[in-house]
């Protein structure tokens, strides 16, 4: 096996039993973007001097017991690290370089990590597939003519694609959970609140959540524990103890779990063979003891028009900052403060970026605000009741993650279209429940699916534990993934 | 004809976005779509259902108010497209005023 291949739990043990040292991890990492990358494009920018620096320091410093020491972590490009470019994959950002660090990749860095590559995404976070990306698109790792995924398509790529030891995403609508089912990784969303959003650049601020991308669940616990907490920074993060995630994986089984399928989940319009692979893993989850019940979440299928209204109103909130003023591109056109605005937003934004900010402001506008913005916020609190009620009934729900496999670059052109990916991964993020996608099984062209599950806010120990046992269920982490060579 | 259910021109300017004749004729049916799909949540009861306005309900999650040391200037000024050694720099706001 590959240093590359590795995972953080792997990694972890290689490094303490002294069997490779955090350079040879980091040079392994580094070779494999060489040879690789320029296929895939998950990376924007990879500080390879910095990576191999902090290694060498790891190595002096091994036996400091740290949790994440010396592993290095593919970051997305909207999170801050000091001293590194912060893109956010958009043009009106390049050349912006941090001026501090996010909290996250303060707590990673406390932990020990190495956070030097930065990876692609669909700009601002709004996309479906890293296409929008105003750099380059990221390939699909298992079939380089099919997207990743987005909007954390880099960070599914990395993993997937064996170019990374773990990635942070994020997740906003299902940004973590889509890519992870396209590229056959473990993505999960935490709780709203349970990770700090501070140095992260805000696209809808009550959805956005930092997640762990990993190679197993094993891993998803071990990067959680790093991130999560409260933070005085992020006025959204409960002091709520954070629980040994880790020690919540010891002798994880199905035996006696609850678990719910929300018949508003499973559509017709839903591929045979993700239907397939769903089924497959419901069939899995019955046969190793849990108790699989039908269950009903009434308001879903509101959840995609409530998302297309509150995420594009936060959106065009969040984006006013970036006018030419501060920091970002300025246009050379500008004649006055109001075509510096205008010009330097039309320059630097991308088409969808655009349509957000355009349909974010007329849901605000005068006239128009309590129709569409007022309303949504009262049906969200239905869509959140569903699951309130539902999670007396049951401890997770499982569903699809997205109604497709991965599908080819250029393949969905139309906004709308694109924006059914999310179907299944929004109401769970409109909620502020944990949620996560797990490897489940392969399409008959060997892409990988995943599938969903969903736990009350602030479950994450019962959602990880559940994911492990799943893992075993279905014939281990990665389904003894083919490895892309 | 039937009434732009938005007017693009218009909303982009509020959101201080200039757009391209060729973009405007693009967004236009596209936005119109989704705002026609949006409008599917007028079809839900909500009288007496209060709004969610947080991802989640935490009140008043203040700090002491004491002072801290902050960014440093130059860190913070060092992203700006123009600056002087202590300011932003903006073209000419208030008529008549030295810029």
């Amino acid at each position: 096996m590959e240093l590359y291949e590795l995972g953080i739990a792997e990694a972890k043990e290689g490094l303490a039993k002294g069997e490779f040292s955090s350079a040879d991890l980091v040079k392994a990492v580094i070779d494999r973007v060489h040879a690789r990358d320029g296929e895939i494009g998950a990376y924007l920018t990879f500080d390879e001097e910095g990576a191999l620096a902090a290694a060498v320091e790891a190595d002096k410093a091994l036996n400091g017991l740290k949790g994440l020491l010396g592993i290095p972590i593919a970051i997305k490009d909207l999170i801050n690290v000091k001293g590194q470019p912060c893109t956010c994959a958009s043009k009106i950002l390049k050349g912006y370089v941090s001026p501090y660090d996010a909290t996250v990749i303060r707590n990673l860095k406390s932990a020990g990590a190495i956070c030097a590559g930065r990876v692609n995404m669909d700009e601002f976070a709004m996309g479906s597939s890293t296409e929008n990306s105003g750099f380059h698109p990221t390939r699909n790792p298992y079939d380089t003519a099919r997207v990743p995924g987005g909007s954390s398509g880099g960070s599914a790529a990395a993993v997937g694609g064996d170019l990374c030891i773990a990635a942070l995403g994020t997740d906003t609508g299902g940004s973590i959970r889509q890519p992870a089912s396209f590229c056959g990784c473990v993505g999960l969303k935490p709780s709203y609140g349970r990770v700090s959003r501070y140095g992260v650049t805000a696209f809808a601020s009550s959805l956005d959540q930092v997640g762990p991308m990993t190679k197993s669940v094993e891993d998803a616990a071990l990067l959680l524990q790093a991130l999560a907490g409260q933070d005085e920074m992020d006025g959204t993060t409960p002091p709520e103890p954070v629980p040994d995630y880790s020690a919540a994986l010891a002798g994880a089984s199905l035996k006696g779990v609850k678990i719910g399928l929300p018949r508003e989940y499973f559509i017709d319009g839903l591929d045979p063979e993700v239907k397939a692979v769903t089924d497959k893993a419901i069939a899995a989850c019955a046969a190793a003891g849990a108790e699989v019940v039908e269950v009903s979440l009434p308001h879903t299928e509101y959840a995609m028009a409530v998302y297309y209204i509150v995420a594009p109103a936060e959106a065009s909130a969040n984006l006013a900052r970036f006018d030419g003023v501060r920091y970002g591109h300025r246009s050379e056109r500008s004649e006055d403060v109001f075509t510096l605005y205008t010009r330097s937003r039309a320059e630097g934004f991308g088409a969808e970026v655009k349509r957000r900010i355009i349909m974010g402001t007329y849901v605000l506008s005068s006239g128009y605000q309590e129709a569409y913005y007022g309303r949504a916020l009262k049906v969200r609190t239905l869509i959140r009741r569903d699951f309130e009620d539902v999670f007396t009934k049951v401890d997770a729900l499982l569903t699809p993650v997205a109604p497709t496999p991965a599908f080819k670059l250029g393949e969905v052109l139309d906004p709308l279209t694109m924006y059914l990916n999310d179907l299944f991964t929004i109401p769970s993020s409109l909620a502020g429940n944990c949620a996560m996608s797990v490897p489940a099984g392969f399409t008959a062209g060997g892409l990988p699916v995943g599938v969903q599950f969903i736990c009350d806010a602030f479950r994450e120990d019962r959602l990880l534990s559940i994911g492990r046992a799943f893992e075993d269920a279905i014939g281990g982490p990665r389904l003894g993934m083919p490895r892309k060579g | 004809m039937e009434k732009a259910v938005i007017d693009v021109a218009y909303v982009a300017e509020l959101a201080r976005l200039e757009l391209t004749d060729e973009e405007k004729s693009v967004f236009q049916p596209q936005l119109e779509n989704i705002v026609k799909y949006v409008e599917k949540i007028s079809e839900v009861d909500v009288s007496d259902v209060p709004p969610t306005l947080h991802g989640r309900a935490i009140v008043n999650a203040l700090r002491e108010d004491v002072v801290r040391p902050s960014m440093d200037r130059d860190l913070a000024l060092g992203n700006a497209p123009r600056r002087s050694a202590t300011e932003f720099v903006l073209p000419k706001i208030v008529e008549g005023a030295e810029s």
